[in-house]
């Protein structure tokens, strides 16, 4: 039985981890002819040809500047709609929560098509809007917020409302009691949907496509690469990608752990 | 008043070096881009839409095509790119976005012409027209060369592997039982018809219904032997050795049969083949027209062309181009076919409304195959169904039973 859930969890790492590693290894291919599926020798020439290849990186600014500023974005307001929400009576937070969902549920096309069409029908009213970086930053975040909405939420009903209300009581302003109480509270839920914001503007592809104008993010073009190849330059900034949010992951993780260790000393030199 | 004065410059900078060769006849000296001079910044940006991978980006000891356009005439370039020619139509029809350069294929050119969404070319501001060659002017799709430049040719023809598979002399060998399960076919309706069509010896434009549904038969037939219906995956099957046979665009077969022995490319002798041009347009919402005619002038100059075409493998339309492109491969038929070749290859033109409607839904019975895959179809729905409600009802049954 043990041996078995042993397979069935290999199989699972397999399933999640085997094409991250395939992308990985043909990144150092040395071929000419932009082989995927022959491996000629170890080289990185493809990492050398990124770094000169201004298209490509153009894409990738574009990508992050939308990504930082949206995920930014929408966390401020996020965070400031769930805790608007939270105040609400039961059944308006429903309907709320209910309406503020629908994006989330709604296919990808259909928000993108109907964003296009908002976008198209403004810049045609008002002069020298065009569709661009600008349109491609309201459409991320318009598809963020409901998951930042999502993540905070469950952070705030968690939280001990008397909390807030004593810190009133020992004579902070509302403001205050919001800066120095609630927000600590509810920080980690913050930070997941600011992270699960910037992931997700990275990720997206069918909304950017329609809301782009002459603006082009990493997505859409690699996809445009499919009439000719796609260039194992894309394998060697995926494995680049890869390995930053890796290596973040992992000193996020060792940074709480020695937090927690920390308290726990405290905790221990108290008594 | 500045701006048309340096634009003026642009102009004579780029004109500079063909009033002298005017006089010098075919014996010109052409100035390298390198040698060019710096313009003044015009503070213009125009918005330039092409193909994925199709323009020389400075990587590889290439030139940086668009760098040295910005640096000789002063004008930004915003670079983007699409996939299909379907998906730069959808764009433009969609609003909100307008470029000033485009560069779709030859059907989609004279679909376009036909709905009014190009601007009229002043061949005055492209003088480096004359650099193309007449295969590629006075076209189907734009007879009077008012819309349209030449940016890249090619032809269609077969992959094979050189192990399993002797030189195809014909079409027909896609159709060969032997080599069922190893043959891949064109993922898009107007190239896989066109090879039925050769077939057939039909015109790829034709407008009689008739002909259509007899390539659609044909078609139909030859798929259970088709092993897939895909566009660049073709690469990595041939490679890899996993398909032998594939018709795909001459140029791309370049790298593939340099590097690799094992694969041979070949046009079929005596048979049509489809001529594809993709040539640069201005579209009709242009903001910036005559820098974007300045950027098609510089697209023309044999240097820059014989660059891009190095670097994405199609053929140039530019004759004089090839003394700047590798030897052996302007001297390969499969790539600058001769004119006898060239009279057999048809160009593909837009086809009338109902051809439209009906290619597309032969296309897709071909690809769904008969009414037997239908018939599947329905039975594993059936049996989908039927298991969900088998456990709907015991599910009751034990509900009611705990009771």
């Amino acid at each position: 039985m043990k041996a078995a859930s042993k397979v069935y969890m290999a199989l699972i790492f397999i399933f999640l981890y085997a094409p991250i590693l395939v992308l990985i290894i043909f990144s150092f291919n040395d071929t000419d002819t932009m082989s995927r599926s022959v491996f000629y020798g170890f080289s990185l020439r493809w990492y050398k040809r990124l770094f000169e290849d201004r298209m490509i990186l153009i894409a990738l600014i574009n990508t992050l500047v939308i990504a930082v500023v949206a995920a930014i974005v929408s966390t401020v307001l996020g965070t400031f709609a769930a805790i608007g929400i939270n105040g609400m009576g039961k059944k308006t937070r429903k309907l709320v929560m209910n309406i503020t969902n629908f994006p989330m549920v709604n296919p990808e096309i259909v928000t993108g098509v109907s964003l296009m069409l908002l976008f198209v029908f403004i810049s045609n009213k008002i002069k020298g809007l065009g569709l661009g970086l600008g349109t491609l930053i309201i459409a991320h975040i318009t598809f963020c917020l409901p998951y930042v909405i999502m993540s905070v939420l469950p952070k705030l009903r968690q939280m001990d409302s008397n909390l807030y209300e004593a810190a009133l009581d020992l004579g902070c302003t509302p403001r205050r009691a919001l800066w120095k109480v609630v927000l600590p509270e509810i920080m980690p839920g913050i930070v997941t949907g600011m992270i699960m914001a910037f992931t997700l503007s990275i990720d997206d592809f069918i909304i950017s496509y329609f809301a782009s104008g002459t603006t082009q993010t990493l997505s859409i073009y690699i996809y445009s690469m499919t009439r000719k190849r796609i260039s194992p330059e894309i394998n060697a900034l995926s494995t680049l990608m890869f390995l930053v949010i890796m290596i973040l992951l992992v000193i996020v993780n060792i940074r709480q752990s020695a937090d927690r260790r920390a308290l726990r000393r405290k905790g221990t030199e108290g008594e | 008043m500045k701006k048309i004065l340096s634009l003026f410059l642009v102009f004579l900078l780029l004109g500079s070096f063909f009033t002298v060769s005017v006089f010098a006849e075919d014996e010109e000296e052409l100035i390298p881009v390198e040698e060019m001079p710096d313009a003044e910044k015009t503070g213009v940006t125009i918005n330039v839409y092409n193909w994925g991978e199709y323009i020389a980006n400075g990587t590889e000891d290439s030139m940086d095509v668009l760098e040295e356009f910005t640096r000789v005439t002063g004008i930004d370039v915003n670079y983007t790119t699409f996939e299909t020619n379907e998906a730069l139509y959808a764009k433009l029809a969609g609003g909100g976005a307008s470029y000033d350069v485009i560069i779709p294929s030859d059907y989609m050119i004279a679909r376009m012409i036909r709905e009014d969404m190009l601007l009229e070319l002043n061949l005055d501001n492209i003088p480096n027209f004359r650099y193309v060659d007449d295969a590629s002017k006075n076209t189907v799709y734009d007879p009077e060369n008012r819309y349209s430049v030449a940016y890249t040719t090619g032809t269609v023809g077969l992959f094979y592997n050189k192990n399993y598979v002797p030189e195809p002399q014909n079409w027909e060998i896609l159709w060969d039982e032997q080599y069922k399960d190893k043959i891949l076919m064109f993922d898009n309706p107007r190239d896989a018809f066109a090879i039925a069509m050769s077939i057939l010896g039909y015109s790829f434009n034709t407008t009689s219904e008739d002909e259509w549904y007899e390539a659609a038969a044909l078609l139909k037939q030859q798929k259970p032997l088709v092993q897939a219906y895909v566009m660049d995956q073709i690469y990595n099957k041939m490679e890899s050795g996993e398909a032998w046979l594939a018709p795909y665009y001459a140029g791309d077969a370049a790298i593939l049969v340099e590097e690799n022995e094992d694969i041979g490319f070949v046009m079929p002798p005596n048979q049509s083949s489809n001529f594809f041009i993709d040539a640069m347009c201005i579209p009709k919402d242009a903001k910036h027209k005559a820098e974007a005619e300045a950027f098609i002038n510089f697209m023309c100059l044999p240097e820059i062309s014989a660059e891009n075409c190095g670097f994405i493998g199609y053929s140039t339309p530019i004759s004089a181009a090839k003394e700047y492109l590798d030897e052996e491969m302007v001297n390969n038929p499969n790539y600058y076919p001769d004119e006898e070749t060239l009279a057999r290859c048809e160009v593909f033109n837009v086809l009338p409304d109902n051809i439209n409607t009906l290619l597309d839904s032969l296309w897709a019975e071909v690809k769904m195959g008969g009414p037997g895959d239908t018939v599947t179809l329905v039975l594993i729905l059936a049996v989908f169904v039927l298991t969900y409600f088998a456990v709907l009802v015991y599910k009751r049954r034990k509900k009611k039973k705990e009771l």
